[in-house]
């Protein structure tokens, strides 16, 4: 430990809770409930080993706990509620890693964490060693409401007018095991923002909520419905403009129950409820759930404002101390390290608290595997978080990390220790912080790879010069239609497809996850990855000939159009 | 998926207990090497030997099997499409994040 | 098809009866599906055995509101496990239609669903033959903690309504 670190040990909280900031504390009931719920898995297990249960009927029990039959192995699908992670349950990752893995596990772009390599044997194990941290895969898959995800900056970002955590909170324990809604149509995936810039990517959510304050300063929600990427992407619409605080859940049960009484069941590629909303079109379907609202006895699903402030007091305090807004320390490093203040440029962000600062970990080294970290590296990142952030971890759906509290006296010394295990690099936001699925190296339904076409592009692209001179630009990659790696919304997207049992890839131009969103223009014919690496290329230096002062790629796109692009792209065809 | 074609198969499953890539082998169990997997050259000894892994999977033994193209080549059956050789290979990628 | 009630097995007196099949004793309860019961009202209901009601996932709870009084049971089919509309049916049918006959889940279900069967409203399941009793008795006691509202608990938020108190007990 340093010596500043030790001169500010953190006192536990008054209320006993551990001094993990940001990260609500389980009782016992959430304990208990946790371990009837691995006994019943391990039952579950146990029906199957013996032929009590055929696959038919296991895999939807398998599915509702995260546990997918991929290419190679099990793979185990961990919930991150709401992406916010302690380092004692990043240091059991680790353990998990090493112990059931082969040492590493992959962060996700719904913010959790994936093991590619597990044994179904092993899984109540493992299921074990979460409930200790109080963690599980309950609902990471299946047609269930999954993971509540949210944005990576709650509770500390300067533009945030509702603080979503307790919201997400509420929401994930209505959601947990809910009775009526484990069987839907298909699955349904909730996101919850409280700021003005949408860090969460509300608009491809099946519900996006925008949580913020009605003239009298009370907090309502602002309620999206029906986006969503896949084979017929969607970007969602709006349902309510401001939804009171205590009407949340009675709201979103009679969304549900409208959703799992007509969303389609006879083909699973209509069955979302994106689908629904276009088909009835967002009046028809609004109609129906405010008549179905209004039949509800809402008084017994309100949620009551002393249930958020019992849910609130679960939450550790984050005990700032007084600072003076600019931190002289970080000033001399940055006009000392040009490095380093390269990395404070891309991967630092405003914090509301004077003298902190955010800091993003991009998991996306040159030429690695975007969103995975080794158990060594789970266990480093885990000792910095309890040295700098009070304990506390956050997964982006950019597949990155974030410690969310961190003085910034201390980020000198925090970018040294992470770029000791290789995840120093000054990318984020830029054209090598790329997201990707597992595609065909990993996963059973892939037409075509994403990991090594990413790892190609971060090597070509290494140079950091060039990567803060062409400035933000995100690119995003899936290996097949259903868009895991959102490649929709990428400013480039890349879709695997498969073009006559080869691998190929199709780009698209433009998309969006920020704010408005936009799903993006599909360039042309679909490339080998040899050709699309030359297409990027080519994208990049059309943007950056016709890009005028200040222009970011996506503003020179929407000024030019895509011709330009197009043209020199298949020049050579 | 089940396009019938004259391609020389073989037959491969996951096995339930690990998930582990598996191959049907001319004594008619398992080998997580695809170079022990019979190869069936026409279309009823692939029947056959499909019926053989269904009667595997009914026991619990391994998940959902099928018959995959391959190539015979010196080292043995090759699968043709991408898919199946990276099952049989394990991922095309350094499993291994590079940890500095 | 075995009977389950209360987590145990019971006889089971219901008759289905086919659209086309000749009505049984006045005595024997019967299940008749929806176009049956329109068919055939007037001998159907008053009869001393009872009268039940089928309805298939793709119907709507609303098709029976004006004859629920009719009905001592209402059969939910579950064509398929997968297909959880029978969950909405059954919660409409308490909630908001204050059903309180016999609700019995028929078709494909797992033992893994009856305890959310159960807090949805339904009170019977049949099971396939040849399938061991005891592990729907045992899913009801699997899981004790219920996070939402249910018709069959206490229509409170139920277990979110416990951070009301703010237990400090970690
Ligand atoms: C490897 C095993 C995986 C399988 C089998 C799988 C399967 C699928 C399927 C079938 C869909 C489309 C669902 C639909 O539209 O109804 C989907 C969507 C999605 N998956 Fe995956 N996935 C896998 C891994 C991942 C990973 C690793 C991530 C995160 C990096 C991820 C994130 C997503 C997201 C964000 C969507 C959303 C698209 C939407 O909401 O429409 N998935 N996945
Ligand atoms: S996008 Fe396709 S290939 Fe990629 S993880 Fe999802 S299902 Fe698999």
């Amino acid at each position: 430990m340093s010596p500043t670190a030790a001169a500010r040990q953190i006192d536990p909280p008054a209320n006993g809770l551990s001094s993990h900031a940001g990260i609500y504390h389980y009782d016992q009931v959430d304990r208990d409930f946790l371990k009837e719920r691995v006994e019943q898995f391990r039952r579950q297990v146990a029906r199957r080993l013996a032929g009590e249960l055929t696959e038919d009927e296991f895999k939807p029990l398998r599915l509702m706990n995260g546990l997918y039959l991929q290419l190679h192995a099990y793979m185990l699908r961990i919930a991150v509620p709401y992406g916010i992670l302690t380092s004692r349950q990043v240091r059991q990752f680790g353990r998990i890693a090493r112990q059931y893995d082969k040492g590493f596990g992959h962060f996700t772009t719904r913010q959790n964490l994936q093991f590619n390599w597990i044994k179904l044997v092993d899984v109540p194990a493992i299921l074990d060693l979460l409930a200790e941290v109080d963690m599980h895969a309950i609902q990471t898959s299946g047609n269930c409401i999954r993971n509540v995800t949210s944005d990576q900056f709650a509770g500390v970002a300067s533009d945030e007018v509702v603080d979503p955590r307790h919201y997400a909170e509420v929401l994930r324990q209505w959601s947990t095991l809910h009775p009526e809604f484990s069987f839907l149509p298909r699955k349904f995936k909730i996101a919850i923002t409280g700021s003005s810039a949408d860090r969460a990517a509300i608009c491809i959510h099946d519900v996006g909520l925008i949580a913020k304050r009605g003239a009298d300063g009370t907090v309502g929600f602002e309620v999206y419905v029906g986006g969503g990427l896949g084979r017929t992407p969607f970007i969602a619409k709006k349902l309510r403009d401001f939804l009171p605080e205590d009407e949340l859940i009675a709201y979103l049960e009679a969304v549900l129950r409208v959703y799992n009484a007509y969303g389609r069941r006879d083909n699973i590629y209509k069955a979302r409820i994106k689908i629904l909303v276009h088909e009835l079109g967002i009046d028809a379907f609004r109609d129906e759930v405010e008549a179905e609202f209004a039949r509800m006895p809402v008084a017994q699903y309100r949620l009551e404002p002393a249930i958020l402030d019992g849910i609130r007091t679960r939450f550790a305090s984050q005990p700032y101390e007084a600072l003076e807004p600019i931190s002289g320390i970080l000033a001399r490093a940055r006009l000392e390290d040009q490095a380093f203040n390269r990395w404070v440029r891309t991967n630092v962000a405003v914090h509301r608290q004077p003298g902190y600062a955010i800091a993003t970990i991009t998991l996306k080294p040159a030429g690695g595997i975007p969103g995975d970290v080794s158990a060594d590296q789970m266990d480093v990142i885990a000792d910095l978080a309890d040295r700098y952030s009070f304990g506390e971890i956050r997964v982006t759906h950019e597949q990155n990390l974030v410690l969310a509290h961190v003085r910034q006296d201390d980020l000198p010394a925090l970018w040294k220790a992470l770029a000791d295990i290789g995840f120093g690099e000054a990318n984020s936001g830029l054209i090598t912080d790329i997201i990707a699925c597992p595609g065909l190296d990993y996963c059973a339904l892939a037409n075509a790879r994403s990991i090594p076409l990413a790892q190609r592009i971060s090597e070509r692209f290494a140079d950091l010069d060039r990567q803060h001179d062409i400035g933000e630009l995100k690119i995003k990659i899936s290996g097949c239609i259903n868009a895991c790696g959102h490649h929709h919304v990428g400013h480039i997207g890349i879709l695997g497809v498969d073009k006559k049992g080869v691998e190929a890839y199709q780009l698209t131009l433009g998309g969006s996850a920020a704010e408005a969103g936009a799903i993006g223009d599909i360039l042309g014919p679909a490339l080998s990855a040899d050709e699309t690496l030359d297409a990027i290329d080519a994208v990049v230096g059309v943007y950056l000939d016709q890009r005028q002062d200040g222009e970011r790629f996506l503003d020179t796109l929407a000024r030019i159009g895509h011709t330009p692009f197009k043209d020199k792209v298949y020049a050579a065809h | 998926m089940a396009r019938v074609t004259d391609a020389p198969k073989v037959v491969t499953a996951n096995r339930l207990q690990d998930g582990a890539v598996v191959w049907l082998t001319a004594a008619g169990d398992w080998s997580i090497r695809v170079a022990d997997a019979q190869v069936q050259t026409d279309a009823s000894s692939a029947e056959a030997a499909l019926g053989i892994a269904r009667a595997s999977a009914a026991r619990q033994e391994v998940v959902e099997p099928y018959a995959v193209d391959v190539v015979v080549e010196a080292t043995g059956p090759r699968p043709l499409k991408t898919r199946e050789w990276i099952r049989a290979a394990g991922p095309s990628i350094d499993a291994i994040p590079t940890a500095a | 098809m075995p009977l389950i009630d209360s987590g145990k097995l019971v006889d089971d007196a219901w008759v289905r009866l086919g659209d086309d099949d000749a009505l049984p004793a006045a005595d024997v309860p019967v299940i008749v599906s929806l176009a049956r019961f329109h068919k055939d009202r007037a001998s159907l209901v008053g009869r001393n055995g009872g009268l039940g009601i089928f309805l298939a996932s793709s119907q709507h709870p609303k098709d029976i509101a004006d004859h629920l009084a009719d009905f001592a049971l209402v059969a939910l089919d579950f064509p398929k496990f997968r297909d959880g509309r029978g969950f909405t049916i059954a919660r409409e049918l308490r909630e908001h239609l204050g059903y309180r006959g016999i609700i019995r889940a028929v078709g494909h279900t797992l033992p893994d669903q009856y305890l959310a069967l159960v807090r949805c409203g339904v009170t019977q399941v049949e099971i396939p033959e040849g399938r061991d009793p005891a592990l729907w008795a045992h899913a009801l006691a699997e899981i004790s903690t219920a996070y939402q509202v249910s018709v069959a608990g206490p229509l409170s938020m139920a277990r979110l309504a416990r951070h009301k108190k703010t237990e400090h007990a970690a």
